[in-house]
């Protein structure tokens, strides 16, 4: 019995920090139009800059400052904000799928620079010992587990309200307009270009605040937890979910992670270990096809984008006149 | 650090490596150069046709054999007509992409980004496919030992490199007198200035979009082939020079075929010289770099247009 709920515990954590990368995705595909392809490099910046910032020091390391966790989110949030207004701003002001080009390309540098930078990064070794907040207060794993489960609860119920509020006010609308007419939204003197950058990199601030967040999980960072797969299974979860919806974005990380943990379970049942990877490529070709089949079938995805008003629209007398 | 004469040494050698990378590089970017004008969007999958095309290749050399090698190359005429199948077959294949997915998205009048995203979905598709019926694992299509032969002082080829070469020149050149002459050729060039000119001027948009695809492909394919002379074929292969031919097609200028040759073969000497002095494992994000420098510098790329 404990071991089924504390299998939930981890599996819901993990949905939970998938889920908050589907939120900063959301912000800048559903919102406001802009093709992230490589999501698992802003990711892979905040999990590293976190590690580096936290972990315990090793003298043939470069980083591993040992400094509180705290100081390791915000530095881990901070290290992908520049890294997307560095692509962002060469890359926006020019037609949308430059954009996913330059993304997807900073996502490969990225991960070359994890394996081969090895005075900062460890190398395919990757870093380790890195602090969990609050460990020692915890007899068991689980009941860290559990303590960190709820940590990630607050955290994304934060993310959401915010998002939810700046995006019911003027600047969440000002990014729907742009994504629908720009012309019309620069005729009403709103730079597109400036609105683009910050929906970007707020959204992948967020990115780097989930790699953050996974490793202070699970203590340890290589390589090899930031392979390409991760940037389609974040959009399937938010075109599955609803692009536009952040509700549908954290359903979208449920439905879609629930989808990919039983194919995984069913297939290492299923397929025998000589066959493992054709087994993997079964479970990638399942999240190709509910991308395609989303895309042609069903584009508005389970919830679909919600209209967005101002809050005040409904108010007997909007523009307190009386 | 190596002394400056030892390194200047090696120059050549590396550039010949450059032009050899650029010249694949090439074929495979002229496809995503005309996706990118005259289909409109950036193809995420056209990588997964080099990967399509080689695999295609080494299943018609599983049946006819590579054959006895002519000259010094490690294969025989048989390679060379299954590079020719695979490059139809490949050809039907980006057709049929065309026709399951872009064509519908199109009639849609689907955002041009969501056919960048079902080119995301579609390369998925096929990267995993190509594991599932071949595995994981590396194929050689000879197993013909070769010599390099010194072409220039300090410089070393193997004799297919240099058949790799004079194939693809010999490509680009009917290619370029194609758009140029041909009915269909100046359609391309046509919707690839203005799709709505072409359009009022009685071009077939729907054929010249077809005819696009089926060109992209073959051509991925007989990049893909010659990928898979040096040395081998991995399920991978492709999607590891993606980012080499979006650099190379958006470095020359969206749409122009000179504009892809050369750009790709700056991207084979940008991924060959700098590693003369830095690790060797930073190849790969070398394309990557120069595109970022393409984007802030010059956006259009060096034969391309301002729209």
């Amino acid at each position: 019995m404990i071991g089924i709920v504390s299998y939930l515990v981890f599996f819901a954590s993990i949905v939970l920090i998938l889920g908050i990368i589907a939120l900063g995705l959301n912000l800048q595909w559903g919102y406001t139009g802009l093709f992230n392809a490589g999501i698992v490099g802003f990711y892979a910046v905040g999990a590293y800059a976190h590690a580096i910032l936290t972990a315990a020091p090793r003298p043939e390391l470069i980083g591993n400052f040992g400094l509180p966790w705290i100081v390791g989110v915000a530095g881990a949030m901070a290290a992908t904000a520049l890294a997307a207004w560095a692509v962002g701003w060469a890359t926006i002001r020019l037609r949308g799928d430059y954009l996913a080009i330059s993304t997807f390309g900073i996502a490969v540098s990225i991960q070359l620079v994890t394996l081969n930078w090895e005075a900062l990064t460890g190398g395919s070794q990757g870093l380790s010992a890195i602090p969990r907040p609050l460990f020692g207060w915890f007899q068991t794993p689980f009941g860290f587990n559990l303590w960190f489960f709820g940590l990630l609860v607050a955290i994304t119920a934060t993310v959401y309200w915010g998002l939810e509020r700046i995006l019911r006010a003027p600047w969440g609308r000002v990014l729907k307009a742009i994504r629908e007419d720009e012309t019309a939204a620069e005729a009403l003197g709103k730079s597109p270009r400036a609105f683009r950058l910050q929906a970007f990199v707020l959204g992948s601030t967020l990115m780097g605040l989930a790699g953050a967040l996974y490793v202070s999980f699970i203590g340890f960072v290589s390589p090899f937890d930031f392979m390409p797969i991760l940037t389609f299974q974040i959009w399937a979860m938010v075109i599955v979910g609803g692009s536009g919806n952040n509700r549908g974005a954290l359903l979208g990380a449920l439905v879609v992670w629930a989808i990919w943990s039983a194919s995984g379970v069913a297939i290492t049942k299923l397929v025998p270990p000589a066959h493992a990877a054709q087994g993997g490529a079964v479970q990638v070709i399942l999240i190709g096809l509910l991308l395609l089949l989303a895309l042609l079938l069903r584009p508005r995805g389970l919830i679909g984008e919600e209209s967005v008003v101002s809050r005040h629209a409904n108010d007997p007398d909007p523009l307190g006149k009386s | 650090m190596p002394e400056l004469s030892f390194l200047l040494a090696q120059v050549p050698q590396a550039v010949a490596d450059g032009v050899l990378t650029g010249a694949i590089v090439a074929l495979g970017a002229i496809g995503v150069s005309f996706g990118l004008q005259i289909l409109r969007f950036a193809n995420f999958a056209h990588s997964e046709l080099l990967t399509w095309g080689a695999y295609l290749a080494l299943v018609v050399v599983a049946f006819a054999g590579p054959g006895t090698p002519i000259g010094p190359l490690s294969f025989g005429w048989q390679l060379i007509a299954a590079m020719l199948l695979a490059a139809l077959l490949t050809g039907g294949l980006a057709f049929a992409m065309d026709l399951v997915i872009f064509r519908r998205l199109r009639a849609k009048n689907a955002n041009p980004l969501s056919m960048v995203f079902a080119g995301f979905g579609a390369a998925l598709v096929m990267r995993n496919v190509v594991v599932l019926l071949w595995g994981p694992g590396t194929y050689f299509y000879t197993n013909e030992l070769q010599i390099a032969v010194e072409v220039l002082p300090g410089v070393r080829m193997l004799p297919d490199q240099i058949f790799i070469l004079g194939f693809t020149f010999a490509v680009v050149v009917l290619l370029h007198l194609y758009l140029r002459y041909s009915r269909t050729g100046m359609a391309m060039r046509a919707m690839a200035e203005s799709p709505a000119l072409a359009l009022a001027c009685g071009v077939k948009v729907e054929n010249v979009v077809r005819w696009t695809w089926f060109l992209s492909g073959a051509l991925a394919a007989m990049a893909g082939v010659f990928l898979g002379l040096s040395p081998q074929l991995h399920p991978e292969m492709g999607f590891n020079l993606l980012l080499s031919l979006f650099a190379a097609a958006i470095l020359g200028g969206a749409g122009s075929l000179v504009g892809a040759v050369v750009g790709g073969l700056l991207v084979g000497l940008a991924e060959n010289l700098p590693i003369l002095v830095i690790s060797p494992g930073y190849k790969a994000a070398m394309p990557f770099l120069l595109l970022m420098l393409v984007l802030f510098v010059r956006p259009q790329g060096l034969f391309g247009e301002r729209s």
